[in-house]
């Protein structure tokens, strides 16, 4: 099966077939012969060369996937080139409105910016209260807020939508 | 000694308090919130009793509640662990009238101790060394400006009820100078409902020292060596150390017997930490009092020998100090870090939620205290430390190897940690050879992140890792009872390992069980 794999922003091809002790694989090219055995869930030994690694895996709350290795985190994305969903994420990345999401759950105490406000990138929009801490969600880009959508002392879940900026 | 002893707090304090009732065979009382229900430390208790709503003030911080748990319960005595009620007079006061032991010093110290303009103005006579300042809240701009020129620029501006960070500014001319104080009147009002502000000399890059000392109702009072806290950020610890490494044992033996005359000038009773900042040439100055077991407190402990918590429940129950200043004796070295809920990654954003794995590291010279478990929900209502891992060893290096080594075996999945902050610190060359003062984790973090050549062995390994786990179900959509997704590659792996063939239906947690069996 083919993949491309983005680690920490970079892609790599892998193409990627059972044999008859683990995996048969090339990474961009290179051919790797590994043993990987799953040692518990989101847990994964791999023997490469007889050097051993072992990959956790975990999801943030906007959904990406982090791999670690060692006390390392690489940041990890698979496009399956049969997925929609991949490709659908691929083409929403590149422009178009940025919706702003609450990266944790928490309350909402201020909302900085209004409607119809135009914004710089990494200008501060509105701030999220957690764990005592106050956090400043900034713009991803230059734009214009087209949508607020949620209130001051309002509570929020990871990943609610607060505001679009187009 | 007490029989039952109720813990006013929660996480892995609670938790450590909790360890230390069942290792003296007295009982322990927890109390909880709404959203703590299924939290360690109450899984841990003899007993425990409800308190409210997760809000603070109507659980933790809730005197009446917390009174009125420890009379049901029976419980004759009230650790407060640090934080909430542990440094609140009010509420020593409360316990004292209500017939019941508050394992701390009386409320007449905490109240000296928790103003730090009226802290200053008794340790002065006491001969305590004081960073240059004023004594009293400021009383206009123009006193202000007047101070400012005397001690010089740059200075700092304090709010008298501040603290962990809060209410202070740094001002380095004249210019700024009024506007400064007025910014931080009106701020220490809103925060802390009091204005006084008082100034004090900024001393550049100094160290965070701090000195453990234990006081019992006989009037003595000893000192336990220093830790070493400068490693933070946004004015909260980080990481801690004792002893530090640049302390020797004249400023050492200097600096306890400074922290003793504290103590006594204080009335002290039980623990205590009175903290200093250190310049660069070993000049030390009081800082403020914690009238409490602080965060910290195990690497006291491991360089000691000495079970702080057991001390404190002895000295609350009337016995005098076991021991004395002579045996006190240091060994070895100890680091703990403080493991928190927040991503380093972005901006320390605190992340609370599901524990979804959790593998822990163990072996030679590690302690763990940790409020977590796999499976837990970090609520969002409370500060976000987990836990401290706590390392100890024959020297400082060992102990930051020892630390390396941990970490690499530590993994805590499903919400952000700081544990990959701790491993650029270890790393640090500033950091190994002793070089730490109070701006050290602000410069670490604006230096770029540099994988070495490990990172780039690990590139390949880790984008074939993200491929296979591509090919298992992400957490949480897991149909219960059908297994073979998530273990097919463990299935297969004792298949060709050993004789036993597992059906496609069959757990691969039993082969792999079977299997380690057999290998045995």
């Amino acid at each position: 099966m083919k993949y491309e794999v983005l680690i920490n922003g970079h892609s790599h091809q892998i193409e990627l077939e059972r044999a008859a002790k683990g995996y048969q694989a090339t990474v961009d090219g290179e051919a790797f012969a590994i043993d990987a055995a799953m040692t518990a869930r989101d847990v994964l030994s791999i023997i490469h060369d007889g050097r051993n690694y072992e990959a956790k895996r975990e999801y943030s709350l906007m959904g990406e996937t982090h791999i670690i290795m060692g006390s390392e985190r690489f940041e990890a994305e698979v496009r399956d080139p049969r997925s929609l969903r991949s490709r659908r994420a691929a083409a929403g990345h590149e422009a178009g409105p940025a919706k702003i999401m609450a990266p944790m759950p928490g309350k909402i105490v201020r909302v900085i910016v209004h409607e119809g406000d135009e914004v710089e990138a990494g200008q501060g929009l509105i701030v999220v209260e957690a764990m005592k801490m106050q956090n400043e969600i900034k713009a991803p880009k230059k734009g214009k807020v087209t949508k607020i959508t949620v209130a001051e002392s309002a509570t929020v879940n990871a990943g609610d939508l607060l505001m679009i900026v187009e | 000694m007490f029989k039952r002893i109720l813990i006013a707090n929660r996480g892995e304090i609670a938790v450590r308090v909790i360890r230390a009732c069942r290792e003296m065979g007295i009982e322990s009382v927890a109390v909880y919130s709404d959203v703590d229900r299924r939290a360690l430390h109450v899984r841990k208790a003899d007993f425990a009793e409800y308190l409210g709503p997760a809000q603070a003030s109507e659980s933790y911080l809730n005197i009446p509640k917390i009174l009125a748990a420890a009379k049901r319960s029976g419980a004759e005595a009230i650790h407060p662990g640090y934080g909430f009620l542990s440094e609140n007079a009010k509420f020593a006061r409360a316990c004292r009238e209500a017939g019941i032991v508050f394992i701390g010093p009386s409320p007449e110290s905490m109240e000296m101790m928790g103003s730090k303009t009226k802290a200053r103005q008794n340790m002065k006579k006491a001969g305590v060394p004081f960073v240059p300042g004023t004594d009293t809240g400021l009383k206009s701009a123009a006193e202000a400006l007047e101070v400012a020129e005397k001690i010089g620029y740059p200075v700092m501006l304090k709010a008298s009820a501040g603290g962990g960070g809060k209410g202070m500014r740094m001002v380095t001319s004249s210019k700024e100078l009024a506007s400064a104080l007025e910014t931080t009147q009106s701020e220490a009002q809103r925060a802390f409902g009091d204005s006084e502000v008082y100034i004090e000399k900024f001393i550049e890059s100094p160290r965070h020292v701090e000195m453990q000392i234990f006081g019992d109702t006989q009037g003595n009072v000893i000192y336990l060596a220093e830790r070493e806290c400068s490693v933070q950020r946004r004015h909260q610890k980080v990481l801690e150390e004792a002893p530090c490494s640049f302390v020797d044992p004249d400023m050492r033996r200097r600096m306890g017997e400074v922290a003793v005359q504290v103590g006594k000038a204080a009335n002290y009773v039980n623990a205590g930490t009175v903290e200093f900042l250190v310049d660069a040439k070993k000049n030390f100055y009081f800082l403020e009092m914690n009238t409490r077991l602080q965060v910290e407190h195990p690497v006291t402990e491991m360089v000691t020998g000495i079970d702080l918590v057991h001390l404190q429940f002895r000295i609350a129950a009337g016995e005098p100090l076991p021991i004395g200043q002579q045996d006190i004796v240091l060994r070895g070295h100890a680091i703990e870090l403080r493991v928190y809920a927040e991503d380093p990654d972005n901006n320390f954003f605190p992340s609370p939620g599901r524990i979804t794995r959790l593998i822990s590291p163990s072996g030679p010279g590690l302690r763990r205290d940790s409020g977590m478990y796999e499976g837990w929900v970090v609520p969002l209502d409370y500060d976000p430390l987990l836990g401290k891992l706590i390392a100890y060893g024959e020297n400082r290096t060992q102990v930051i190897n020892r630390l390396r080594r941990a970490l690499s075996e530590y993994f805590i999945g499903g919400i952000k940690t700081n544990i990959s902050l701790f491993r650029r610190i270890l790393l640090n060359p500033d950091f190994q050879a002793g070089k730490v003062d109070t701006g050290f984790l602000d410069r670490l973090l604006k230096e770029p992140i540099e994988g070495d050549e490990r990172t780039a062995r690990r590139v390949p390994i880790v984008a074939l890792a993200a491929a296979i786990f591509a090919q298992q179900p992400p957490p949480g959509t897991q149909p219960s009872g059908n297994d073979d997704g998530l273990h097919n590659i463990a299935s297969r792996a004792s298949q060709t390992d050993s004789s036993e063939a597992p059906g496609a239906k069959t757990s691969g947690w039993k082969n792999a069980a079977r299997h380690e069996g057999v290998g045995r």
